[in-house]
């Protein structure tokens, strides 16, 4: 409450200054370096940085500093002084005695600095390197033997350290332990001889370790994937935004010669900060595997897939299309404009609303739900920083979105933000966020969030999976209208929230339009041209598979969709079995295993385009990869469907994207969401346990395959048991346990920690624990387990 | 200049005003003097008993200048590991972009130089190169050098995107052929400062290609 009320009432006192002669007028409270960069004065540093606490470990930004007639005795560091009234400043361009300390320091810094920036990754892009030549002396006077270490160590199987370079700024220390909550890697020994290092009991398994590498400004910290790869000049930049998650992370690209060779995060203050996870900085290499699709492929008589040209594959696409009943399965990593694209193909070109983007375990309700209460809505980043309290109902922010999880972390940290998580498992990142556990049976979670008290300053967020647990969105919707508390739908994928703008879903046309409303269906059917659209509310993806199989639909266009993600695949792999499938893909999948056309697309780094992060926020980019021959999704509809005779008229993105946004939002009624009651609690006896279970941020997911270093620090597959179970088993810690039901077992090492007694929980798709390719369920289903 | 700043354009003249030009006239001097003649056959008699520069190329080549900036080498240490270490530099002080290097780490089962890093792919495009000598400059540890060799004409374009191999310094007396370790005992460092004597035979084991050793 009184942050709101400083940042939006408080009048801000402003205090003024002089630096080099120039007087300047900023904020009360601000460092002296932050009021130097407004007036363009650039003081060399290395620990400082804007989203860290200051703490003058460097010494190189030293000024001459004067308050009301009386000097410092000494030169100060102006990166942990606040500027002050009457404050005269005096930076290395005016005083000799700041330019003389600065130089020494420099000296100091560089005594122990290894001559190896030509085998360095920093080389070309280091602040050391660039002060150095700014600040540094050209001849060393050093005559002695430099400090020597074993170089490089592994402190995880991403990151390396090279302890001889460090400079001892602490920004890596102070990111883990202020920024990701991981204070896994600290600053032992002193003196001469203080160095980074890692806890030796614990393994440095942060999600987020990729952005000390970034903000080194030595190359102490270097990242496994991108050594001895390629130097600035080599690499063409583009600003592109992440496609891993619904975060919208702001992104930098770096090619070289039609590869990407690293992403770095980019800087957006509404968003990501600076931040990013290393699911996103570093899961690339799925777009040049070596199995990538690049040629279109149709089924021949002997039921092989072969070559084809791609007028011939769009033939054999469009006259296995033509006059069939047909629907559509997008999957959530298309990009708003893609989504589109199959939005429209769908209507138009099929005459259908059997269109669904969700490519996982989701229910009516959840449909229901998105077309209610979240197409259109705005709950933004800033909503967090603002909230008195935020309740996390199925979702897990550290594992599911991890740039939430930092937001939500600065204000624990910054405020002591009330955290409360409704779930079976209390999760590292929810202990991080000390947050308050409610612990509930899987699939009750309803009487739970009906029974939590919050006020219209609170945020709600609620993750995909609450669409597991029936009547949880209901309770949800429910709570927000009775406390007026904020409401946030968190999907895990990057394209889900834009699928849904987009009308990639069976009861909505694009902009939130209900399919219902006849006037909405004129207003697109007008736009798009068209004398009339389908009527009935299209079916979900399970009702789609369903229907495959009972014969009401023949043919399906999938993109970027894995029947292993669903609910029961083995209806849905029987359903793709029966199908005409035109599959639109990157790499081979279940799917494509099953297409009758197969038609390659292009990968987020080939096209341009833009993603709807959970906010609503549209996150736009340019193609990385420029020289990519690949098309996207859009662009192949486009061309299949003038093949069909019945044109969407969308040949560019641009074109996809002018014309979703003159669309606009619709402004009539939204569809009314009927509540829907919880399940009554399952009964649990003897070996039996409710399943409960979520993805863990590195897992086996298509996006991270080929990428080792990255797999190396995902956490261990385990199966979670309350201690009460433990000791009914007679387990303890790394014992190894069998989980099963009717369709299959996973046997992987317990751990004990908090659960609901009547819960066991497991990583749905890490290794060796592919709960839904397993069991055909994910969560609330009852298992048997027993020791191994 | 305010005066004579009209906007008046001048109409395009189509005569180009050839007839105004006064062509030189052309005088018959008449033959020279016996002597005049005499005097200029003396110029090439006298030129008949001097050296002469004509060189038989290619039958016949000539050593050129010893700091002539030829063909470029990659050298070797003294044990046969590789000089460069795929730092780019070069590439970077390249002002006719013709240079491309992709490092990659060492390891200790595949050694190719001292230290951490060495180059893995190294193209010298010739059809780019001005043979202006920076990257020799540019190079830290003196991995790359140019030799005097000049004859660099080929018949293909690919043919003139050099590789490692193709720059590469031969094997000499006392070198192996990378990959292998470091000389017992001694660290990046002592290579730099020229302190590896040659092989050691606890590398020779070590080495894949042995036979090469000449």
């Amino acid at each position: 409450m009184t942050t709101t009320q400083e940042q939006t009432t408080q009048i801000v006192d402003m205090v003024t200054v002089v630096i080099d002669g120039f007087e300047v007028s900023v904020p009360k409270g601000t460092l002296v370096i932050r009021a130097a960069e407004k007036l363009g004065i650039q003081i060399p540093r290395f620990c400082d940085h804007p989203l860290l606490d200051p703490v003058g470990a460097c010494r190189q930004c030293l000024v001459d500093i004067e308050i009301n007639g009386r000097a410092f005795p000494k030169p100060q560091a102006s990166c942990t002084i606040p500027v002050e009234a009457g404050m005269i400043i005096k930076t290395q361009l005016t005083s000799p005695v700041a330019q003389k300390a600065q130089k020494g320091v420099m000296e100091f810094l560089l005594i122990n600095h290894p001559l190896d920036c030509p085998v360095c990754d920093k080389g070309g892009e280091c602040p050391l390197q660039n002060q150095a030549m700014s600040t540094g002396r050209g001849e060393s006077r050093f005559r002695g033997t430099k400090r020597t270490f074993e170089k490089p160590i592994n402190i995880s199987s991403q990151v390396l350290l090279d302890r001889e370079r460090c400079i001892l700024c602490a920004r890596c220390t102070r990111f883990s332990d202020q920024i990701a909550a991981d204070p896994f890697i600290t600053l032992n020994e002193r003196g001469a001889l203080q160095q980074v290092g890692i806890y030796e009991n614990q393994p440095f398994e942060s999600y987020f370790s990729g952005n000390a590498v970034q903000i080194c400004p030595v190359g102490a910290l270097t990242g496994a994937s991108y050594r001895f790869r390629a130097r600035p000049f080599d690499l063409v930049s583009t600003p592109t935004a992440c496609e891993h998650c619904a975060a919208g992370c702001s992104m930098r690209t770096d090619v070289r010669r039609g590869k990407t060779l690293r992403r770095l995060a980019g800087d957006d203050v509404e968003v990501n900060e600076e931040w990013n996870c290393d699911k996103g900085r570093w899961a690339f290499k799925y777009a040049t595997a070596a199995d990538r699709l690049t040629e279109p492929m149709i089924r021949d008589e002997s039921g092989e897939l072969r070559v084809a040209s791609w007028p011939e594959a769009l033939a054999a696409a469009a006259a296995g299309l033509q006059g069939k009943r047909s629907g559509v399965l997008v999957g959530g990593r298309a990009t708003v404009e893609d989504a589109y694209g199959y939005s429209k193909f769908a209507r138009v070109t099929l005459g259908t609303n059997d269109i669904d983007f969700r490519a996982r375990v989701s229910s009516d309700e959840e449909r229901e739900f998105l077309a209610a209460r979240v197409v259109g809505s705005s709950t933004t980043y800033r909503d967090i920083d603002r909230a008195d309290s935020v309740l996390l109902v199925g979702f897990e922010p550290e594992e599911e979105s991890p740039i939430v999880f930092l937001r939500i972390y600065k204000q624990v940290r910054k405020r002591a933000l009330k955290v409360t998580a409704i779930a079976s498992k209390l999760s590292r990142g929810n202990e991080k966020l000390k947050a308050n556990f409610v612990c509930v049976v899987p699939g009750v979670e309803a009487a739970v969030i009906a029974g939590q008290e919050l006020t219209a300053n609170s945020v709600i967020l609620v993750g995909e999976r609450a669409a597991e647990s029936r009547g949880a969105l209901s309770a949800v919707a429910a709570l927000a209208d009775r406390t007026g508390a904020k409401l946030a739908w968190i999907p895990r994928r990057a394209g889900e929230r834009g699928a849904l703008a987009a009308g990639a879903i069976g009861n909505l046309l694009p902009g939130g339009r209900p399919v219902v409303d006849a006037p909405a269906r004129v207003d697109i059917a007008a736009a798009w041209g068209v004398d009339s659209l389908p009527t009935a509310v299209g079916r979900s993806s399970s009702e789609i598979f369903a229907a495959v199989n009972a014969g009401e639909i023949d043919a399906l266009v999938v993109g970027g969709v894995d029947p292993l993600d669903s609910e029961n695949h083995h209806a849905a792999l029987i359903a793709l079995k029966q199908a005409f499938i035109v599959s639109l893909e990157i790499r081979p999948s279940a799917i494509t295993q099953l297409a009758d056309v197969l038609l390659p697309v292009a990968a987020v780094s080939e096209k341009s385009g833009s993603f709807l992060n959970w906010e609503g926020r549209a996150r736009s980019f340019e193609t990385a990869v420029a020289d990519s021959l690949q098309r996207c999704d859009l662009r192949i509809l486009s061309m299949l469907a003038d093949e069909m005779g019945r044109p969407i008229e969308l040949a560019t993105v641009k074109a996809a994207a002018q014309e979703l946004a003159a669309l606009g939002l619709w402004d009539g009624a939204h569809a009314n969401f009927a509540p829907v009651s919880s399940a009554a609690p399952q009964s649990v006896s003897g070996n039996e346990a409710l399943l409960t279970s979520w993805r863990r941020l590195l897992d086996d997911g298509s996006l991270q395959e080929g990428e080792e270093n990255l797999a190396g620090t995902a956490r261990k597959p385990v199966v979670v048991i309350s201690p009460k179970r433990a000791s009914a088993l007679g387990v303890v810690d790394g014992d190894t346990i069998r989980v099963s039901n009717s369709h299959g077992a996973i046997v992987l090492p317990v751990l004990v920690e908090a659960i609901h007694d009547d819960a066991v929980w497991l990583p749905r798709n890490s290794r060796g624990s592919h709960l839904l390719a397993t069991f055909g369920v994910a969560s609330g289903a009852l298992v048997t387990v027993v020791k191994d | 200049m305010a005066e004579n700043h009209d906007h008046q354009i001048e109409p395009m003249r189509y005569d180009l005003g050839l007839e105004a030009v006064h062509a030189a006239p052309v005088t018959k001097e008449g033959p020279k003097s016996f002597g005049a003649q005499l005097q200029g056959f003396w110029v090439i008699f006298r030129t008949m008993f001097k050296k002469v520069n004509t060189v038989q190329y290619p039958e016949v080549k000539e050593p050129t200048a010893p700091r002539f900036h030829g063909r470029h080498q990659l050298n070797r240490h003294p044990d046969g590991l590789e000089k460069c270490i795929g730092c780019e530099l070069c590439a970077w002080a390249c002002p006719a972009d013709a240079i491309y290097v992709e490092g990659e780490a060492n390891t200790e089962d595949h050694r190719i130089s001292p230290g951490e890093r060495y180059g893995k792919v190294y193209q010298i495009n010739y059809l780019r190169c001005i043979f202006c000598g920076l990257c020799i400059e540019a190079c830290p540890t003196r991995a790359l050098t140019m030799t005097n060799e000049y004859e660099l004409a080929d018949d293909s374009r690919s043919k003139l995107i050099f590789e490692k191999e193709d720059l590469l310094a031969p094997l000499r007396q006392g070198m192996l052929l990378p990959p292998h370790p470091m000389y017992p005992d001694m660290d990046e460092s002592n290579y730099y400062k020229g302190e590896v004597p040659g092989s050691h035979p606890s590398q020779e084991s070590a080495s894949p290609v042995n036979e090469v050793n000449l």
